[in-house]
C-alpha cells in the first residue's frame, strides 16, 4: 500500500494574539481539507500533537466530534515527523485509507525551559544552568567546526540565506532579509552562535491529508506520494542534548541512521533529491544536518555554502521557506511545515521562492530532544 | 563561617584534600558516565560499580552562556549581578566527556585541547545560610 499526500493546510507561524495554539490547528487542518476537496467528516483517523498548545485530540472541540480516531503523539521537537510516521503505517497496513496529521503550538516568549525531571535527569542540572539546547547546539557545533574546519562565514552564510528566502516566503514569520553585516555583528548568544543564528519559539499549525495512493487521483490530479517516513532515536555514544556526560567513542547521530532509513525505503540516494528541509534550529545544526542527511561530506558545507549552493537556485536548495530561522519554531507545527513546504515545491506553488525546474524529489528532516531524528521522502 | 554543603551528593568527594568526580563504570562492558547510574547505557547491564573519575581533564568543547538562565536554573544572581559562565564537555582520563560549568567566562580563556582542573566551589546559599557547593573546572595550574 503506497502513500500519497492530498491536502497541505497552513496556519501562519509567528504571533496570532487572538488566537489560541488549538485554534491555530483547527484553522490548518480546515486548509489542507480545503485543498483536497474534502471534509472533516470524511477524516477516518488523525494523528496530532503540540507542546503548549493543549492535547490535540481536543481538535475535535472545533472540528466536529465525528468518532474519528485521534492518537495524540509527542516526541518533543520531531513531534510532526512522528505524527506522519504514524499516519503513513496506518495507511501502509491497509487499515485506513484517509486521515489527517496535524501538529500546532503557541508557546511563552523567549527561550524553552525544560525541567529535568521529564528528562530522567536530577535538579542539579538544571538549576547549575546546564540545560539549554542553545548551549548544546553551541557546545556541538564548536566542536564540529574544529574537527572539520568551518569557520563563522559558513554560520552567517546560513542564517543569510535563511532571512532571504523568508523575505520571498509570504507565510514566513521573520520577512526582512539581513545583510550579512548584520547577522555578522548580531549579538553572542552562546559562542559561536549569535542572536541571528537562532529560531525562536513562535505559534503556528499545519496539517496534512494522506491517503492511500490508489486512490488518491480520485481527489486530486497531481497527489504527491510519501515513499518514506523513518523515526530513530540516539545511539549509545552519539553526542545529545541534555547529556551530563557523553561517551568517548562517538557514534552516529539519529539522523544519519534514520536518513539511511528512509533512502533505503524510497530505494534511492541523496543524489536524487532536488529540495530539502534540514532542521536549523540554529545555523550551526543546519550545517552538520547537511552531512548528516547524506548531502554533502562533513567539511565541504564551507565551499557550498560560499558557492551559494544551498539556495534556491543552487544545487541543494535546502529551507526554502527560510526554514525555523525564518518561521520560528511551534515545536508541535515544525515538522509538518517542512513537509508543507517541499510539497508547495513539488507543485510548482512556490512562487518568488519556487526552485526552478521542476523538482521531483523533495527530503524533510527533523530532530529533537534528546536525540530524536525523523526523515521524510516526497516525490511527485 | 556558613556551613558548606553539596549541591546534590554523589557527584564528588568532598570534602577532601584533592576532590574527584564520581561516576559508574560498568562491569560488563567497562564504559563509564556521570553522574553514577545503576545500570549500563551502552550494553544494559545492572552492574556497575561507582568510580572515581579524576580530576583532571582536557577541554573537548566550550561555549560562553551570556544570557542568564531562565527556570530551572536557580543561583542567587539577579539579572542585574548575572554573570556568563562558561560551559563546557572535559575528556577524563578515565575514559569519559563530562558537561561542567567553567570558571573562564570569556571566549579568549578557553581553547579546545587546554588542561582542565576540577574545583569544588560554592554556587549558591539555601535558606537556611547554607552555601551550595558544586563542581566546575578552570585551567589547570602546575602538573
Ligand atoms: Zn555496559
Amino acid at each position: 500500500m503506497d502513500v500519497a499526500i492530498i491536502g497541505i493546510g497552513l496556519h501562519r507561524f509567528g504571533r496570532s494574539p487572538n488566537m489560541s495554539g488549538m485554534q491555530q490547528g483547527a484553522s490548518a487542518v480546515r486548509a489542507a481539507l480545503a485543498d483536497a476537496g474534502l471534509s472533516w467528516a470524511d477524516m477516518q483517523f488523525a494523528y496530532g500533537g503540540s507542546q503548549d498548545g493543549g492535547n490535540a485530540d481536543a481538535l475535535v472541540n472545533e472540528l466536529g466530534l465525528t468518532g474519528l480516531q485521534f492518537t495524540n503523539i509527542w516526541n518533543g521537537c520531531a513531534t510532526g515527523g512522528s505524527s506522519l510516521h504514524a499516519a503513513y503505517s496506518a495507511i501502509k497496513s491497509g487499515e485506513y485509507d484517509v486521515g489527517v496529521v496535524v501538529g500546532f503550538d503557541k508557546h511563552p516568549r523567549g527561550a524553552f525551559n525544560p525541567q529535568p525531571k521529564e528528562w530522567g535527569l536530577d535538579e542539579w542540572y538544571g538549576e547549575t544552568g546546564l540545560m539549554l539546547t542553545t548551549q548544546f547546539f553551541a557546545l556541538k557545533t564548536q566542536r564540529y567546526m574544529h574537527d572539520h574546519g568551518i569557520t563563522e562565514d559558513a554560520l552567517i552564510r546560513v542564517s543569510e540565506k535563511a532571512f532571504t528566502n523568508g523575505s520571498l516566503t509570504p507565510t514566513a514569520w521573520r520577512q526582512q532579509a539581513l545583510s550579512y553585516e548584520e547577522i555578522a555583528n548580531s549579538a553572542m548568544v552562546s559562542d559561536p552562535l549569535r542572536k541571528y543564528m537562532f529560531c525562536s519559539p513562535a505559534e503556528g499549525g499545519a496539517a496534512l491529508i494522506i491517503c492511500n495512493a490508489s486512490k488518491a487521483h480520485q481527489y486530486r490530479s497531481n497527489p504527491l506520494f510519501l515513499k518514506a517516513a523513518a523515526v530513530r532515536t540516539r545511539h549509545y555514544g552519539s553526542f545529545e542534548v541534555f547529556a551530563p556526560s557523553q561517551a568517548m567513542d562517538v557514534a552516529d547521530a539519529p539522523t544519519v541512521t534514520a536518513s539511511k532509513a528512509a533512502f533505503e525505503q524510497a530505494g534511492i540516494g541523496p543524489e536524487n533529491v532536488n529540495v530539502m528541509q534540514l532542521q536549523d534550529t540554529d545555523s550551526g545544526t543546519e550545517i552538520m544536518h547537511m552531512a548528516e542527511n547524506g548531502f554533502c561530506e562533513h567539511g565541504e558545507q564551507e565551499k557550498l555554502l560560499r558557492d551559494g549552493a544551498t539556495g534556491i537556485n543552487g544545487r541543494l536548495p535546502i529551507n526554502t521557506d527560510g526554514g525555523c530561522l525564518a518561521n520560528g519554531e511551534p515545536v508541535g507545527a515544525s515538522g509538518l511545515r517542512q513537509v508543507y513546504e517541499v510539497c508547495v515545491q513539488l507543485r510548482g506553488e512556490g512562487g518568488a521562492r519556487q526552485v526552478p525546474n521542476q523538482p521531483k524529489v523533495g527530503y524533510t528532516h527533523v530532530y529533537g530532544a534528546p536525540g530524536i531524528s525523523g526523515v521524510n521522502i516526497i516525490t511527485t | 563561617m556558613s556551613n558548606q554543603v553539596p549541591l546534590h551528593e554523589g557527584l564528588f568527594t568532598w570534602p577532601a584534600a584533592k576532590p574527584q568526580l564520581l561516576g559508574s563504570r560498568c562491569n560488563q562492558c567497562a564504559e563509564a558516565t556521570f553522574p553514577a547510574q545503576p545500570d549500563c547505557r551502552s550494553c544494559g547491564s545492572r552492574r556497575t560499580t561507582i568510580v572515581e573519575l579524576g580530576d583532571r581533564g582536557i577541554l573537548w568543547t566550550w561555549t560562553i552562556q551570556t544570557f542568564m538562565p531562565k527556570q530551572p536554573y536557580r543561583s542567587d544572581e539577579t539579572p542585574e549581578t548575572f554573570r556568563p559562565y562558561g560551559v563546557g564537555y572535559v575528556e577524563m582520563p578515565s575514559g569519559v566527556r563530562v558537561e561542567a560549568r567553567l570558571q573562564a567566562n570569556s571566549p579568549n580563556q578557553l581553547q579546545i585541547g587546554m588542561p582542565m582542573q576540577l574545583d569544588i566551589i560554592p554556587f549558591r546559599t539555601d535558606k537556611n545560610g547554607n552555601q551550595k557547593m558544586t563542581f566546575s573546572f578552570s585551567a589547570a595550574q602546575g602538573v
